[in-house]
């Protein structure tokens, strides 16, 4: 039978003996009063007007204990403006469709599986549903190649187990096991990463919705409103692969990377910037020229063909995602700012992006060889770029 | 408004029943009213010619995808296709008055009229909007467009703009361009009702609406929707073709009036004769003007004065994918495979949908089970509610398929949509059918070109020289591209001129069926063999498949196919890693662009994919080279060589003065040689190219080119001291570094970097002296007898002119001498073979002055630096008075010009054209020695 678990039988300070992440308990007992120096407010603090406004126009039918009905929870990711005016601005650049299909599949009782490649707004996305559907992205499990059972199941205090013999009491319940008593969302992080025999421990909870302590003869089932967002990355395929049965339970939905090159060099240099700010690098007055051009170059080996769609190129074995881009022209700026005459300049980010690119010395040089002369050397006012990249790679 | 013969009164006017094309909810619709009407007779959009083919509907053997198919006479080119799948509402139409015994009419403007305003508006315009010039009326909706978006869909039902089309290929100026921005009647609806996709707003509305209580209701809804855009539009309509600056948009208004005005004379007249119980099935757009009251007068009025020509018409099988929008020529179609599910489904169309999926991708050996298939069913029905559907579409089930079945990924996603949602059916047609007129072209030309089709095996030689002899050359060629193998090439027994050409020809009866087959492809030899070698290149495997069909797209002049190869091609280059697959493909690439080149044809795309491919070479090669076992570096050696030689002809053929210019360069290295070049032309003229080359002497000499088609050649300068410009003398200098990269690298096995070394003294590019030190360089105590051993035979092995190089250059045939009598005598054994292998591919005599230079030993040496040779039989300085006196002859020879100061009459060839020259050059490098 159903059994509540308090929050308050959760106390941090007991919590050393178990690996529990620390991070999802101190952020129960903390997200109340989240105080306004975090470095970094949850989701659901950060935009909690943009919240409160949607709740309070959104006349649709909610599923139980969802905090919004779906179509509001997709407006609150894709932004729109509601009938009052209040602008709800847009938590995630990308199809509708990506952002439907999963509101859709936690609406219904399928746990939500986000894969992509590394900086591709996963686990953004996944904190940004769970705040607008259950109120509370905090119920979080981060998934590592270390984490144990108990922090899917659950784990025991023990001084209160020694003292008092197995009971509730004793009972350090996990993220999951909270959700499931709460009817809430609970969130793993990096799913691919746990290894497999722990991954296998939600499969009854996502197909039972039940989670049993056969030492207390209890269990936990799970109330409506339960669902589970995993994230997982694409290019950790094959390393702790989701056994059939628990990919089974799963709704997958693969985030792309950003699809329009302007798009990219948009989030590029809006990051660059604010990481530039707080590096304290002098702003670079043409950088935005070769931002576009890292981009372009990015784009263009990612996706193996030129932008002009005209050739087709080889990918090298690197993942090549915008936040990569994003690091190759910070490296750039600093480069520039300390070494150079502030100005971004092909030479500063020539060897950035060689770094980025040839992952694999042989094959991946070959590659990068390849697009320089086929591509690169024949484009227009790329001189001075081809000419930095002979410079580095020979 | 309409009136069912039964109820409503007769002489309310037709029942008229505006539809989408190719829209499984209007042709149900259509059934059911056509079943509660029961009119007495139907009129449907399309050609009135096809009448006489309405029977053939019902024939057993009739199995759509079908479509009509429209062509001029004596034109068959000039065509127009009405393709009807099993969910059109003209087809439903069709079969139901078929199978119930109603009389069945098309009514649009006839096909005659239709192709002959098209042409006309095509010699008005250059054809620059074939898109939408033609005409024809868009019966169902559809003809194959070129232009794969038209639209068509909306613009399909609303129909504003034609489509039919010609097969590419024929109508090479239709195929390339689409219609511009054109007023989208669906899309103002739709976007009036908040739909951002004017495609959904159809489905949720029309389509996937389930069947209401009377059957007519939706068409009058329909028809006043239609309406009140019509009248906003024919506003627009007026200053539509300014904005625009596109005359067709100007004209298919026009042609739509006209249209208009016929269909309502043909429905005027059907009802005098069946004054109760006309039914028309058209297009939606067309419903209020057909509505609309309107004079004979004026409608005759409009009608006058159309151009007309004779048409011939009749059914041809269709596929699913070409009704699809994506075949490039569809119906407008994304989904016909959905369509037909949809329309065919009894009930639960979404489950029975998703567990067709399923079993396509367990057949694929993905892992789905029910259970996934419940999942699915789940998903897109919540999906639907989300997105305020009524029912789940064809984007819900399609994302629910790959979040559910496909894990996210899009790959299986793309072998579903391939396989159900446009599908692989393919129709058939019985066949009584009238022939296609692919085969009545082919008989044309064959008239034409005097080549009857014979069941008695003949041989056929052509000099292509000939302009009837190359047209036949060329039809043998695109028949045996689409399969029709009435000739086959036979090896020449006259010459091997690549002007010549001998077939072996041969009609078989069954080559008829083949005929009829290929009808698919297009209704003229041309288009269809573009056609078909644009879909050979897409599903080619191997990189060699689309050389070798680039070979027979140039020999065919297909220049309308070559560029999809030529991407094909560039793509397939790109994302090959194997080296040796380039290597073996620029050869044949290099070929094809030296034989188009012969024959005129422009081969400019491919000269630039050549260049691409070479570069490609150049970046691999280096790597690809190293660690190879002693197989592998021999089979790398011949692609090492291939490539040279490819690379040569590439910045020939892209450059002609270059090579004017090389051959004589590398002869003036050595004036010296002058006097021995015609001995060594005698014995072994494949040598010549390299001896004179080979001798030590002036680094580079000075003049230009003595040939006459060659523009101020670059000069010898260029090769000796290589200039890093742009252009193919830039491709040949980068492979020169690319040789050199290979002859210093120590991985790189002894073979490749003995010929590389070779290669690069060939060229003039390496100095005697550098080479000599390289060579003493592998010969050096320290390299492994075997590795060195390999290096000569790369250096001067086989077949490449070795043994003259060592006869000429003693310091080299010293540092030989010297390092073979220093292998120890264990090794020697082990590297005897390889040393046999090298040596014995010698022509005898090189190999007896071989010996004797080695006999005489190393004091004979000493005087060789300058080029004078301490040879048997020759003196030490060349005699240039003799040389002379073969001079004449020679130049005569080769067709050059005579020396000033001789007699100044032009060579007897002196006009002809660069390839010819180039070619003679290239055959014999005789053609630069200079005296």
């Amino acid at each position: 039978m159903p059994v509540s678990v308090e929050p308050t039988s959760v106390d941090p300070s007991q919590n050393g003996s178990a690996p529990v992440p620390t991070e999802a308990d101190t952020q129960t007992s903390a997200d109340a009063q989240e105080s306004p120096e975090a470095l970094r407010p949850h989701a659901e603090n950060a935009f909690a007007d943009e919240l409160a406004a949607l709740a309070a126009q959104d006349d649709r039918p909610r599923p139980a204990r969802w905090k919004l009905s779906p179509w509001a929870v997709a407006t609150y990711l894709l932004g729109g403006t509601l009938p009052d005016g209040t602008v709800i601005t847009p938590k995630y650049v990308g199809p509708r469709r990506i952002v439907e299909v999963a509101v859709t599949t936690l609406a219904t009782d399928r746990a939500l599986l986000l894969l992509g490649v590394p900086g591709t707004a996963k686990t953004w996305v996944s904190e940004h549903l769970a705040a607008a559907v259950s109120g509370d992205s905090t119920l979080l499990v981060q998934g590592t190649a270390g984490t144990p059972e108990e922090a899917i199941r659950y784990g025991w205090n023990y001084a209160q187990l020694l003292a008092h013999g197995p009971s509730r009491d004793a009972l350090v319940p996990s993220p999951v096991m909270r959700a499931m008593a709460e009817g809430m969302t609970a969130r793993v992080e990096e799913l691919t990463r746990i290894p497999a025999d722990v991954q296998d421990t939600l499969i009854t909870i996502l197909s039972e919705k039940t989670l049993p302590i056969p030492e207390l003869g209890q269990e936990v089932q799970a109330v409506r409103g339960f669902n589970l967002i995993a994230t997982a990355n694409d290019r950790d395929r094959g390393v702790n692969d989701l056994s059939s049965a628990l990919r089974r339970r799963f709704n997958t939905v693969v985030l792309p990377l950003p699809a329009s090159a302007e798009a990219e060099v948009d989030i590029v240099s809006r990051r660059v910037d604010q990481i530039g700010r707080s590096l304290d690098l002098p702003a670079a007055p043409d950088g935005i020229d070769e931002i576009r051009r890292v981009v372009t170059v990015f784009r263009e080996l990612r996706d193996g063909v030129t932008t002009d769609g005209r050739t087709k190129l080889k990918s090298p074995s690197g993942t090549l995602s915008t936040a990569e881009a994003i690091s190759v022209v910070t490296g750039g700026l600093a480069l520039a700012a300390h070494f150079g005459d502030g100005v971004l300049r092909s030479g500063d980010v020539a060897a950035g992006i060689l770094g980025a690119v040839v992952r694999d010395p042989a094959a991946d040089r070959v590659i990068w060889q390849e697009y320089l002369e086929t591509v690169v050397r024949e484009r227009d006012g790329w001189k001075d770029f081809y000419r930095a990249c002979r410079e580095v790679s020979a | 408004m309409a009136g069912t013969d039964g109820k409503a009164g007769p002489g309310r006017g037709p029942l008229l029943l505006g539809v989408r094309h190719h829209g499984p909810g209007s042709a149900r619709a259509v059934q059911a009213a056509l079943a509660a009407a029961r009119p007495r007779v139907v009129l449907i959009e399309g050609p009135p010619e096809a009448d006489a083919l309405v029977p053939l509907a019902a024939h057993e053997d009739m199995r759509p995808p079908v479509a009509l198919l429209a062509h001029a006479v004596d034109e068959p080119g000039r065509s127009a296709f009405w393709p009807f799948a099993e969910f059109s509402p003209e087809w439903v139409a069709l079969r139901w008055a078929v199978d119930h015994g109603v009389p069945v009419r098309f009514f649009d403007l006839p096909a005659a009229h239709t192709l002959a305003l098209r042409e006309h508006e095509e010699e008005a315009e250059h054809g620059t909007d074939g898109g939408q010039g033609e005409t024809t009326g868009r019966p169902a909706g559809a003809g194959p467009e070129p232009e794969p978006g038209a639209k068509a869909e909306p613009g399909a039902k609303a129909e504003p703009e034609p489509e039919a089309e010609a097969e590419p290929g024929a109508m090479p100026s239709a195929a390339g361009t689409r219609p511009a921005v054109r007023t989208d009647p669906l899309a103002v609806l739709a976007g009036a009702a908040g739909y951002d996709d004017p495609e959904r707003w159809w489905e949720d509305v029309v389509e996937h609406r389930g069947a209401g209580e009377d059957p007519l209701a939706p068409f009058s809804a329909l028809e006043e929707a239609m309406g009140a855009l019509r009248e906003t539009e024919g506003t627009e309509g007026a200053k539509g073709p300014e904005p625009h600056g596109e005359p067709g948009a100007a004209d298919e208004h026009g042609r739509d009036l006209v249209r208009e005005a016929y269909m309502r004379l043909q429905v005027r007249s059907a009802q005098r004769e069946f004054p109760e119980g006309v039914a028309v099935v058209c297009g939606a757009w067309h419903v209020p003007a057909l509505r609309r009251k309107s004079t004979v007068a004026a409608d005759r009025a409009l009608l006058k004065g159309l151009p007309k020509i004779k048409v011939d018409l009749t059914w041809v099988p269709w596929t699913n994918r070409r009704l699809s929008r994506s075949s490039g020529y569809g119906a407008g179609i994304d989904s016909p495979g959905w369509y037909g599910h949809v329309f065919g489904a009894a009930d639960r169309p979404v489950e029975r949908w998703l567990t067709k999926v399923a079993g396509l991708l367990r057949e694929e050996d993905r892992i789905v089970s029910s259970a996934h298939v419940i999942e699915a069913v789940r998903l897109a029905e919540t999906l639907a509610v989300m997105r305020g559907r009524p029912l789940p579409g064809l984007s819900e089930t399609t994302d629910a398929v790959r979040a559910v079945m496909c894990e996210g990924s899009d790959v299986p996603l793309a072998l579903v949509h391939d396989r159900l949602v446009v599908g692989d059916v393919l129709g058939e047609v019985p066949e009584e059918a009238p022939a296609v007129p692919l085969q009545r072209d082919l008989t044309r030309i064959q008239r034409r070109l005097r080549l009857k089709p014979e069941a008695l095996e003949r041989e056929l030689e052509l000099d292509l020289r000939k302009e009837t002899d190359a047209e036949r050359g060329r039809l043998l060629h695109r028949l045996r591209l689409l399969g029709i193998g009435w000739g086959e090439p036979a090896a020449s027994r006259t010459g091997t001129g690549t002007f010549r050409e001998t077939w072996r020809l041969r009609w078989e009866p069954e080559l008829s069926v083949r005929v009829a087959e290929a009808g698919v492809w297009g209704t003229t030899v041309l288009g269809a063999a573009t056609a078909k070698a644009e879909a050979d290149a897409v599903a080619a495997q191997h990189l060699a498949e689309v050389t070798a069909l680039a070979e027979r797209c140039l020999l065919a002049e297909l220049p309308d196919a070559l560029p999809v190869v030529m991407r094909v091609l560039a793509d397939r280059a790109a994302l090959d890693a194997d080296v040796g697959h380039l290597a073996q493909a620029l050869p044949a690439l290099v070929r094809s662009l030296r034989y188009g080149d012969v024959r005129g044809t422009d081969t400019g795309a491919l000269a630039e994919v050549a260049a691409g491919l070479a570069e490609r070479v150049f970046v691999g090669l280096p790597p690809a080279c190293a660690a190879l076992d002693a197989d592998g570096a021999e089979e790398m050696r011949r692609h090492v060589d291939a490539v040279n030689g490819a690379v040569g002809l590439l910045a020939d053929a892209a450059d002609a003065p270059a090579d004017a210019a090389h051959a004589p360069a590398d002869a003036a290295h050595a004036p010296a040689d002058a006097a021995h070049a015609p001995a060594d032309a005698a014995h072994a003229p494949a040598d010549a190219a390299h001896a004179p080359a080979s001798a030590p002497g002036p680094a580079s000499a000075s003049g230009s080119a003595p040939d006459a088609g060659s523009v101020p050649a670059p000069g010898p300068a260029s090769v000796s001291a290589p200039d890093p410009a742009s252009g193919p003398g830039d491709l040949r200098a980068r492979w020169r570094r690319v040789l050199r990269v290979l002859s210093v690298r120590g991985t790189v096995p002894g073979v490749i970097r003995g010929r590389s070394v070779r290669l690069l003294l060939d060229d003039g590019e390496l100095p005697a002296d550098e080479a000599a030190r390289l060579m003493g360089l592998a010969l050096s105590p320290g390299t492994p007898p075997a590795d060195a051993a390999a290096w000569i035979e790369g250096f001067v092995g086989g077949g490449s002119g070795g043994g003259m190089l060592l006869v000429h250059d003693e310091r080299l045939l010293g540092l030989v001498d010297a390092w073979l009598t220093g292998v120890p005598a264990e090794a020697f054994t082990d590297v005897l073979p390889l040393l046999r292998r090298t040596f014995s591919a010698y022509e005898p005599g090189v190999r007896r002055t071989l010996g004797e230079l080695v006999r005489r030993g190393p004091g004979a040496r000493g005087g060789t630096a300058a080029g004078g040779t301490g040879l048997p039989g020759f003196a030490p300085e060349p005699d240039t008075a003799r040389a002379d006196a073969v001079e004449p002859v020679v130049r005569l020879l080769l067709g050059l010009p005579a020396r000033e100061g001789a007699s100044g009459r032009p060579g007897p060839a002196g006009s002809r054209t660069g390839g010819r020259t180039r070619q003679d050059t290239d055959d014999n490098d005789l053609a630069g020695v200079r005296v």
